[in-house]
Order: structure tokens, then sequence, then C-alpha cells
């Protein structure tokens, strides 16, 4: 099937080997296209990571929408948009950090890294204030659980009517379908999956920060140049990919229906 | 041999874009479209995760097989949820599952 | 001719000694050994819990172990082969070792990652082990929401967050076949001049890699459920229990493609090897492992119909289920055209993939006949579905496992096996195979429930001639294991190409330098050119 025939060294060998080209890739170009593919074929993986939260997300609220609705205005929009807009400033501070990585400026990559990582610690931050919120207000699933007027109503029976009028006037919002009962039950779903999901976008981001952690300081020793700053190009792909995750939980969580 | 390198104005562009569009959506949240809140909702976060994608990860000029990734996650991903919809989108939306009715 | 070989002085096997220079390599075929040591070990676990299956089964009264004792039992049976032997054999030993010599590469994208997958799986290995053997599981492979959310007190979360470890390790290594097959190959090797086993890997990578996240993440869901006691799948908290089987099987119908498209990636080379023909209709057969790979994911509610799933989507689900069957009966029939007039011989590789080639059509004929709803509806959840799945995944997946495993020997080892001995095994394997398996289709047609200990008694000559066949299966299985290590030794020396085979991965010495080949080949002929090897063979030496 195949001549094992004498081949010369012509394909891209003919400079010096860049330090960083590993032995078994021919050219700096090739080493640099199979991590890209590599990184985004990682991606996919995540994509379809969150995919199944998203799919569950996608029943429970097509199910549940009012308790969604109303488990989804006790979030705090205003924490809530303060972190989306902080999220889209770190994928700019990334952008720049790879700019500079592409055109060797090595202090400026490190500054915009060092920004990047600032701006993901302040997210972070806001996430903290924003669970300890739902502890405050009994929020959290299976640690303590109360969703507002459930727990002064009985559980069910007779006076289950007037409760669930009691629940909506203390909600302050509108009517709604579901007895307390079940408003404690579809709530604490809603708030199963907002832990879930935030959760684990937080811990990427806890990831993405301790990647670039290590790379903040390759750069800093002066370890990247424009042949070859694969790894921060590679950091920046999943910076911004954590990025857009926020971009739908946002509309996902806290925007259900702020209308009424 | 470096790959390609956009203007910063670009960059800036985009952002000011993500940040104009995050109002937009918080506003329309406010607005009773009925069952379109939601519509708009999707489309304007899919239309903010493509700009971050073309631009802010450099698809646009990747390689024909990056693009081609990318799209097989999004196609993939379309399948998971359209066929879960299959099933619970011929069980009755709006129904109460029968162990809470 | 043989005996004027010489074991070549320089190869991957001697080059670096003791134990770090195996625990820290990067070459992906030493890594590849590693699996094949570590995968044979959980083989022997999962082994040894199939004899307790067939020893409880044997009597129709429960009487050797307790009902959760058995539960137990075949949980950890499923469990360790299919997520720690069937998932990782073809693609992580035999896709590992050869993917780069038939393409012409010195090694796989990302080595690093390589050998990290294999911790990773070691990790995950150690993990549920260590949960199994120190109290168990009792909801069988898949898991079913709500008894393990809240009705079961064994080691769920553990034995699941094990699960969910080797599966990153899957992950990497489908990430690295995509990336290396896209951007590694020689110089000539364009996409249809790669040899079939390559483009079966190609598949069995995509569903790695879009699958496995969904599994992982449900198993994410399962564990803040039972652990934090979040709501999402249990009823009593609102949850539905049918969601965790739409999560489980967009995952696991996708796996059990990834546990035969490797073993079909195989059977190719070794119909066309054997017969010396080039594959008959080679890009179809190209074609239909990625349209399996894509089918595969849109036919998962096959497993529901009894569920609770509604009536419209099992309607649409069955109707999408046959249609994964014209790809995979397509490469049948290829290979019986390719066998058509050929110099068909019998050494042992040939004689798996004759057992294969039957064996997986029943496998799939019989999943067909599960996939029709009606019958479904009498047959699932009988021994008919063990038997069904058990006709692909033992009688498909390791029969081509073991075929490619023999045929690949001579190349991975540079030693030839008892020619003899191993054609004796692979007749145990296949004798053993239909003995055990073929009476659980008419025990489980006349409606013997899985996953219980006892059974009535007029069904015990069926479970009778199961486990007796069983042990005739197992004998099939340790032969192997005791002259393949034999020949290490004792072997002959095989030379370059034993087989004649017209592969990329022949060209080279056996077993193979570190760098696999000498200089980078230039490849300048179509697959398979089966007339022009027999013209250079006897070159060769
Ligand atoms: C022609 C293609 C196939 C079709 C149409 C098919 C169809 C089915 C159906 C309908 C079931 C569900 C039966 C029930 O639970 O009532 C089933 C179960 C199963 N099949 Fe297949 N199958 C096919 C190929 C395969 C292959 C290639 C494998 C493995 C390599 C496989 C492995 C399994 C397993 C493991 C189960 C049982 C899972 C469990 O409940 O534990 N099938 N199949
Ligand atoms: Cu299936």
């Amino acid at each position: 099937m195949s001549n094992v025939a004498a081949h010369a060294d012509d394909r891209g060998h003919a400079h010096a080997h860049h330090p960083a080209l590993q032995h078994h890739f021919d050219t700096m170009a090739q080493q640099k296209e199979a991590a890209v593919v590599g990184m985004w074929v990682f991606l996919l993986t995540e994509i379809l990571f969150f995919g199944g939260l998203f799919a569950a997300y996608m029943v429970y609220r097509i199910w549940y929408f009012d308790a969604f609705a109303e488990a989804s205005r006790s979030l705090s929009l205003f924490w809530g948009g303060l972190n989306t807009a902080v999220l889209i400033g770190s994928s700019l501070t990334m952008a720049m950090a790879v700019r500079c990585a592409q055109t060797n400026k090595r202090t400026a990559t490190v500054n915009w890294l060092i920004l990047t990582m600032i701006l993901g610690a302040v997210f972070l931050g806001v996430k903290v204030i924003e669970y300890a919120d739902k502890f405050e207000h009994h929020h959290v699933p299976g640690y303590n659980f109360q969703w507002a007027a459930a727990h002064e109503a009985p559980a069910a029976g007779e006076h289950a009517v007037a409760a669930s009028e009691g629940a909506a006037a203390a909600e302050g919002h509108r009517e709604l379908s579901l007895t307390p009962a079940q408003l404690q039950l579809t709530t604490q779903i809603y708030f199963s999956l907002y832990f879930t999901m935030t959760g684990l976008h937080a811990l990427h981001m806890i990831i993405g920060i301790g990647i670039m952690l290590v790379i903040t300081r390759m750069a800093y020793q002066g370890k990247f140049d424009q042949e070859y700053y694969t790894p921060v190009e590679m950091a920046g792909l999943y910076w911004h990919f954590v990025d857009i995750v926020w971009i739908f939980l946002f509309p996902l969580l806290y925007l259900v229906e702020r209308h009424v | 041999m470096s790959g390609h390198v956009s203007p910063i104005s670009l960059y800036i562009t985009i952002f000011m874009a993500l940040m104009v569009l995050t109002v937009a959506t918080v506003g329309a949240a406010f607005v009773d479209l009925g069952q379109f809140n939601f519509l708009v909702a999707m489309i304007i976060a899919g239309f903010k995760a493509t700009l971050v994608i073309w631009y802010f990860m450099h698809v646009k000029y990747a390689s024909k097989l990056t693009k081609l990734t990318v799209a097989t996650g999004i196609f993939f991903l379309a399948i998971l949820l359209g066929l879960f919809l299959v099933d619970y989108g011929s069980k009755a939306f709006t129904q109460m599952p029968p162990f809470l009715s | 001719m043989l005996d004027q070989l010489k074991m070549p002085a320089r190869n991957y096997l001697n080059n670096g000694h003791g134990l770090a220079s195996w625990l820290l390599t990067k070459d992906h075929k030493r890594i590849a050994i590693m699996y094949l040591i570590s995968i044979s070990v959980m083989f022997f676990l999962g082994g040894l819990f199939a004899v307790g299956i067939r020893l409880e089964l044997a009597t129709p009264a429960g009487d050797f172990v307790q009902a959760g004792t058995y539960n137990k039992f075949f949980t950890a049976h499923g469990v360790i082969m299919v997520f720690f032997f069937l998932i990782p054999s073809i693609p992580a030993v035999l896709g590992n070792f050869l993917i780069p010599p038939m393409i012409g590469a010195k090694d796989l994208a990302f080595p690093r990652i390589n050998l990290i997958s294999l911790y990773i799986y070691w990790i995950g290995g150690v993990f549920t082990l260590y949960a199994m053997l120190s109290g168990g599981v009792d909801t069988g492979w898949t898991f079913y929401t709500p008894y393990s959310a809240t009705g079961s007190n064994s080691n769920v979360v553990p034995v699941a967050l094990g699960i969910f470890i080797a599966g990153f390790s899957s992950i990497l290594t489908g990430l690295n076949f995509i990336v290396t097959i896209h951007r590694m190959r020689a110089p000539g090797m364009t996409w249809f001049r790669l040899p079939l086993f390559v483009w079966a890997h190609y598949a069995t990578s995509l569903v790695q890699v879009l699958g496995t996240p969904v599994i992982a993440i449900t198993i994410v869901m399962l564990a803040v459920e039972r652990g934090l006691g979040f709501g999402i799948f249990d009823p009593s908290r609102g949850g539905d229990p049918v969601l965790f089987q739409h999560l489980f099987w967009f995952y696991s119908h996708p796996a059990v493609y990834i546990m035969i498209l490797p073993a079909l990636g195989v059977q190719s080379e070794l119909i066309s090897t054997f017969s010396r023909k080039t594959i008959f209709g080679y890009s179809f057969v190209a074609f239909s492992s990625v349209a399996i790979a894509v089918f595969g994911f849109i036919v998962w509610a096959h497993h529901m119909f009894v569920s609770g799933i509604s009536t419209y989507a099992a309607m649409v689900f069955s109707f999408l289920s046959f249609s994964v069957a014209i790809p995979s009966a397509l490469k049948v029939f290829n290979w019986a055209a390719t066998l058509y007039k050929g110099a068909i011989s019998f050494e042992t590789p040939m004689l798996y993939a004759y057992g294969f080639m039957g064996l997986f059509t029943i496998g799939g004929l019989t999943g067909l006949f599960l996939a029709t709803l009606g019958m479904d509806i009498h047959l699932h959840d009988t021994y008919f579905v063990v038997a069904h799945f058990h006709y692909i995944m033992v009688g498909g997946a390791i029969m081509g496992y073991l075929g490619g495993l023999h045929f690949w020997w001579p190349k991975i080892t540079g030693r030839m096996y008892s020619e003899f001995f191993s054609r004796i095994a692979a007749i145990l394997v296949f004798v053993g195979f239909n003995l055990t398996f073929f009476p659980q289709f008419v025990v489980g047609y006349l409606g013997m429930p899985r996953r219980y200990h006892s059974y009535p008694d007029e069904m015990q000559v069926l479970n009778v001639l199961s486990s007796a066949g069983a042990s005739v299966l197992g004998l099939g299985y340790l032969l192997p294991a005791i002259y393949l290590v034999w020949s290490l030794k004792k072997g002959e020396v095989a030379g370059p190409n034993p087989w004649g085979a017209s592969g990329l991965e022949w060209q080279t010495q056996s077993p193979p330098l570190t760098e696999n080949f000498v200089e980078v080949p230039i490849v300048d002929r179509e697959p398979y050119e089966y007339e022009h090897v027999a013209a250079k063979e006897k070159h060769l030496v």
C-alpha cells in the first residue's frame, strides 16, 4: 500500500526548529492547528455537558413555568446583570491578552491576563453574595429549602386554597395555579437546577483562573512569542466558552418572566 | 507564523455590542410579549454567543475543520433538545405530570 | 523462512527499562500495552461476577446468594464490563497502538494527554472497584431513578463518580484520535486511503466526544440529588424519573456503538487480509461507520418504550431505530461480497472474524425485534434483551477484540503464538458463547425476567445449558491468557508482516521502533491492494 520512500527534509525542516516544537510534529503550523482543533473538540464535549442540564431545565420549565417564573423573580437582577457585564468585560480583556501575545507584547499580555483573572474573581465574589442570600432566604434545596409562604401553610387539605391565596399575596405577584405544597416542590426543582448550573459554571471559572495563573507565569517568564502562544490562545478559547455559557444562563435563570 | 491579528477597534465594537444586547435582553424581559419573551431572549443570547465565537474566539479566521467542529456541537445539541421535545412535546406541554396532579 | 528471522535490535520495548520508563512514557505503544494489562484485569474481575450470576441461576431457587447480593453481582458485572472493559477495549489498546503507524505518524497528536487518559482510567477504576467491594451497588449498570436517587442504600454515588472519572479518559482518547486522524496523516495518506479500522475509530471517537459528557452531567445531577438532597429526578420531590432515562440513554445507546464500531473496523481488516482481496465497496463501509455514529444518537428512546414516554415518541423512535440497521447491515453484506471468490485461509484471527459475522448478525436482527413496538412490550426486561446485547457485545465486540488482538499480536510483540492452541480457543469461545446465550433468547421469550435471582422450575434446563456454556466460554477466554503470555518468550519471531497484510503498519518492523518508522513514509497506493502485496511478499524478508 505504501512506499517507505526516502523522505528528504522538505517539510518545515528548512529552518531551525522552534524550541517549542514537539518531535512528532513537522511544523509549528501543524502543531498549532492540532491544538486549536483539539481545544474545539474539547469545547464540543463541554457544549453537550451543559446541554444535558439545559435539557433538564427545558423539561421542567415547560412543566412548572409558574414556579420557575416565581422563583426566578426572587433572584436579584442587579447582581445578575452586573455579573453579566463583568464576564463580558473579562472576555474583552482575554481577547486583548491573546492579541498581545500574538504581537509579542510580553508585559501587556501579563497585564491583560491579570485583569481577566481579577474580573473572574469579581464574578465569583458576586456569586458568593448571591449564594449567601439564598442560604439566608432558605432557598437552598435539600439543605433548608422553604419557599416563602409555603412553610406557614398546612401541607395540604382544606386549608390549601386559602394558603395558596396567601402565598400569592406574600409573593405579591399574581394568582398561581399551584398549591403551596406544589409550589414548595417545584420551586425547589428550579433552585436545584439553579445551583447545579451556576455551580458548575463557577467551577469552570475557578478552573479557568487556575489555568490562567499558570499561563500568566509562563508569559511572564517569556515562554511565548509570535510563533508560539498556543497556551494563551487555548486559555482564551476556554474562557470565552465559559462566558458563552453564562450568556445563556443569565436569561434562562434571571429573566424567566419579569413583566408581571 | 502568527494567526490573524484583529484590530483593537473590532474587539471594542464587539464588547459594546455585547453590552448593548445585554441591556436589550433585560429590557425585553419587562415587556409582555406572551410566548415570544422566551424566543426573543434566546435569539439575543444566540446572537451574543455568535459574536463571541466568531470574533473573540477567532472562528472567522479559523480552518474549515474548526468551523465544522463548532457546527457539530450545535447540531448535536439541537438533536438532544429536539428529540427530548418529541417526547415531552407530545405529552402535552402545559399539563402537570401525573404524580403532581 | 521464519527461522531466519531475528527480533529487531532496537524497538519500542527495549527503548528504556524499568518501571518509570513505562509509567512516564509518552509512547502510544507503551500506553496501549498498559491499557491492555489494565483492561485484562478488569475483564477478569467482571468475569468473576458473571461466574457468580451463572452459579446462582444454575438452580431455580435463590440459594447460592441472597437477592440483594445477586443484585450487586449483576451491577458489578455490568459496570465493570461496560465502562472499564468494553468501552476502552479496542480503542485504547488496538486503536492506540495502531492508528499512528496505520496513518504513518510518529505518535498521536497529544502524547501527554494519552498518558493522562490512562491515569484517569486507573483512578476511575480504583475508585469504582473500591466502592464496589466495600459495599457494592444494587441498581444495575443503568442506575435508574428513583431507586438510585432515594431507594437504594448502597454505594451509588461513589460508583457513579468512578464512572464519571473514567468517562474523561474515554473523552480524551476520542479527542486525541480525532485530531490525530485529521492532522497527523503521512503525505499521500488521503482520507480514502485510510484503513477502515481508522475510519471506524474516527466514528467511535465522535461518539465518545459527543456522548460521554451527557452521562457525565447526568451523574452529576444524580449525585447532587442523592448527596445534597436536590430535587431533580425523584418524583416525591417533583422530579421526573423518565428524564433520567432520557439522559442516560442519550449516552448509553451511542455507547453501545463505542463498543461495536471499533470491532467492525477490525472485522474489515481481517476479512480483507485473509481473503486476500480489496474490501468490497470501500467508501460505503467507511461512510457507514460515520452514519452509524450519527444515527446512533437519534434512537435512544427504544430503551424506554414501556417507561412512560408518549406513544408518538415511541413510534418515532421505533422508526428511527430501524434506520440504524441499514448501515450495519450494509457492512455485513460488503464483507460477504469481499469473501466471495477470495483466497480464503483460516488462521485464528479469521476464525474470530467468521464468528463475528454470524453473531453480530443475530444480535442486530434481534435488535430489530426489540425495536418493534409491540414486540418490545412482551420482550422488554426479559432475558431476550440480555441475549440480544450479549450477542453483540460478547459475540461481536469481544470477538472483534480477540480477533484483532491475535491479528496484531505479532506486530505488538514481534512473536507468534501457538496456532494450534489459538484455534482451539477460538472454537471454544464460539461454541461456549452460543451455548451460553442462545438459550437465553428462548427463556426470555418464555417470559423469564432479567435481574431476578430465582425462576420457575420449568426454566431450569435452559438455564443449566446457559451456565454450562458459560464455563466453556470461560475456558476459551483463559486459554489465550496462557498461550499469549507463553509466546512472549517462546514464540517464533514473527517478522514485519507474517500475514502478508497490506496496511502501512505492517511495513515497519515488529515490534516497531519508538518512532514507528525510520523515515516518514509517503503513501502512493490505494488501500487493500492485495495483488501487489502478494507479489512483494517474497522480497519482504
Ligand atoms: C441494529 C441495531 C440495534 C437495534 C435496533 C437495537 C435495539 C435494541 C432495543 C430496542 C433494546 C431495548 C430492549 C428492551 O430493553 O426492551 C436494546 C437493548 C440493548 N442493546 Fe441493542 N440494538 C441494536 C444494536 C446494539 C448494539 C450494536 C449493541 C452493543 C454493542 C447493543 C446493546 C444493547 C444493550 C446493552 C441493551 C440493553 C440495555 C439494558 O437495558 O441494560 N444493541 N437494543
Ligand atoms: Cu439502544
